[in-house]
């Protein structure tokens, strides 16, 4: 299931302003990419636009190629509704639906699609979700309440869960962490290790250690000054960004001397 | 009470820097009794034979204002005496807000019970000169011809506002359909009602009323407060849930019709229920669309036909003979028609309780 994305040259605008320039990168299939930089950067326009949720805003656009599976994303012809089937994303900030329990939220990616699925293979998908998402055993008893009485690290649990259920090949996680408890981080910690069996997975993080702990493979992104874009820096073995990375900057970064 | 820790300087610098925390206060019941003492300073001051209400209730609230102001500022200082003269003055103005609310429920409860009876809501106009009669067909009729207006103006409403929000957010299409919403909701309802009626005229023919033309009359005024309310709903939802629903490659009009919609329904009902209970109330452009009649009409496409407020205006105006049997069947259709839009409001605040998002375990 999980996928390779090439992404080459990729320059990502919102109206005139380029926010990221000409990205090269390859992300690797059943692996953790972690993508670092200081605040502002563009990791998150960057990865928001691998699943094409950057063009939602409006006069966001994108210039150069995402490749998965030999196919352009931004391709003229391709669906951004149907890329995002295949390419799951979670949010910074836990956000289930409020109007829909916990069961709900976790079938909503087939229930809003209209999609025909009888009740019991429901039942079963929403059970593999939240046992994936490590949740099953806290909420099994309580799956017709609504989700926004759990607590904030199983809310964020809720929408990953909400988010395999779809079964995308690629997931993508904008600094899924930071709203949490050491704890609840590590619970999700675990489970991106888990996942990665299964799934891409692109993580964007400002938790150094965490980057570590988690991905495979790292990329560093950087701002030449204020009011340029951003850029990648590097992207390279999770082992040797942390070790020997072969940029200044990079090092800088990560032993904590700017930023 | 100091909790400073570390090296403690003298008591006396103390008391010096540090405000001390606790302060004389007045017993609770210090308000009300001001009140009293200003209510008897009051009546004193007033000569027994030129005693007004009005004159009473003004001077009790200056006597509390200067009362409360000095009892605090002598015990409790000066900022705490602020505090409470600036409570009796928003709480004067409070009441003096709730005067003609509570002035006209009681006029017309007290004037309206009279005819609040069975006849009134079984028995039309049919052939009823004086004494008698009722209200039963200037009931149905208000209550078809608010229905349809609701009909024609609620997706129309939801719909431009839906258009406003999700798809045209800063075009300039959606700019001066902003504007022009804004423009109608000022309208005088007259003048909708000369609109409807001036358009059937040359639709039509001269001298045309219909059920239908006051519908299009209230729905003209209804249709800007429906777009307006529900576009600040719209507006409340969180972008978070857009995006959320986008990620999971749901398509644009079903997140906005089972998440965006879904999510501000309650806010979008009640907004509605109270646009119907403004206009169900409307006088003037039924008077000029839909007229008056003597008789239950269930046909809006055919003739003209009662409303309650259009009734309560004639038995007012034309009260035939006697004329207190008119006028007593206006009270209790003003009666009936405030009942009808507290109703309404009611149905509001259980509908946005019903449908809200439910928070809890
Ligand atoms: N909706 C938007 N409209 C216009 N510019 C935006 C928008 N969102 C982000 N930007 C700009 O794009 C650049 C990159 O922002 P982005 O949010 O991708 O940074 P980031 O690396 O994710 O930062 P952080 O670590 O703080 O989340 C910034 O200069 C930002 O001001
Ligand atoms: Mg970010």
């Amino acid at each position: 299931m999980a996928k390779l994305i090439d992404v080459s040259d990729l320059n990502i605008y919102y109206g005139d302003f380029l926010a990221v320039e000409s990205v090269t990168m390859t992300i690797e299939p059943r692996a953790v990419t972690a993508l670092i930089g200081p605040s502002g950067c563009g990791k998150s326009t960057f990865l928001r636009s691998l699943n094409r949720m950057h063009e939602v805003i409006p006069g966001a656009r994108v210039e150069g190629k995402v490749v998965m599976d030999g196919q352009d994303l931004y391709d003229k012809d391709v669906d951004p509704v149907s890329v995002r089937q295949h390419i799951g994303m979670v949010f910074q900030r836990p956000n289930p639906f409020p109007t829909m329990s916990i069961y709900d939220n976790v079938a909503a990616g087939v229930r809003l699609n209209a999609k025909r699925m009888s009740k019991s293979d429901l039942d079963d998908l929403v059970e593999s979700s939240l046992r994936g998402a490590n949740l099953w055993t806290e909420v099994k008893d309580r799956l017709g309440k609504p989700g926004l009485g759990l607590s904030g690290g199983q809310q964020q649990r809720l929408c990953i869960a909400r988010a395999i259920a779809i079964r995308p090949s690629v997931l993508l996680m904008d600094e899924p962490c930071s709203a949490l408890d050491p704890i609840s981080t590590l619970a999700i910690e675990d489970l991106i290790g888990e996942l990665k069996s299964e799934y891409t997975i692109v993580i964007v993080t400002h938790n150094m250690q965490q980057a570590a702990r988690v991905s495979d493979r790292t990329g560093f992104f950087n701002l030449a000054g204020v009011g340029r874009p951003g850029h990648l820096v590097e992207i390279d073995d999770t082992s040797t960004i942390f070790s020997n990375p072969s940029q200044k900057s990079t090092e800088d970064y990560i032993s904590g001397r700017f930023g | 009470m100091t909790t400073t820790t570390g090296p403690s300087p003298s008591p006396e610098a103390v008391a010096e820097i540090e405000q001390p925390m606790r302060q004389a206060r007045l017993p609770r019941w210090t308000p009300w009794a001001s009140l009293a003492a200003a209510l008897v300073v009051a009546l004193l001051v007033t000569a027994p034979g030129g005693r007004s209400l009005g004159g009473v209730v003004a001077i009790t609230a200056i006597a509390h204002l200067v009362l409360i102001g000095v009892l605090s500022a002598v015990r409790e200082g000066s900022r705490r005496a602020k505090d409470r003269i600036v409570t009796a003055l928003v709480t004067i103005a409070f009441g003096l807000a709730m005067i003609p609310l509570v002035s006209v429920v009681w006029t017309v409860v007290g004037n309206g019970l009279a005819r609040f009876d069975t006849t009134f809501f079984t028995w039309s106009m049919r052939g009823v000169v004086g004494e008698g009669g009722g209200a039963l067909h200037a009931i149905w009729g208000t209550i078809i011809v608010t229905l349809i207006a609701a009909l024609i103006s609620v997706p129309v409403g939801l719909l431009a506002a839906v258009y406003l929000v999700e798809y045209g957010a800063g075009s300039r299409l959606a700019k001066a359909i902003t504007f022009l919403v804004d423009v109608m909701t000022g309208i005088p309802s007259i003048v909708a009602g000369l609109f409807v009626a001036a358009l059937f005229v040359i639709v039509v023919g001269p001298g045309t009323k219909l059920g239908i033309m006051g519908s299009l009359a209230l729905a003209v005024l209804m249709i800007p407060t429906v777009v307006r309310s529900t576009e600040e709903m719209l507006k409340l939802v969180p972008n978070d849930l857009r995006e959320a629903a986008y990620a999971l490659g749901v398509p644009k009009w079903r997140t906005i019709t089972k998440v965006v919609l879904r999510t501000s329904v309650s806010g979008i009902a009640t907004g509605i229920t109270l646009a119907i209970a403004r206009v169900a109330g409307e006088t003037a452009p039924l008077l000029v669309t839909l007229g008056i009649t003597t008789g239950t009409n269930f046909n809006p496409f055919d003739g003209r036909m009662a409303t309650l407020p259009v009734y309560a205006y004639y038995q007012y105006t034309q009260p035939g003979v006697p004329a207190e049997a008119g006028v007593e069947r206006a009270w209790t259709a003003a009666l009936v028609l405030i009942i009808l839009v507290m109703a309404l409001n009611l149905v509001a605040r259980l509908i946005s309780r019903l449908f809200a998002p439910k928070v809890g375990r």
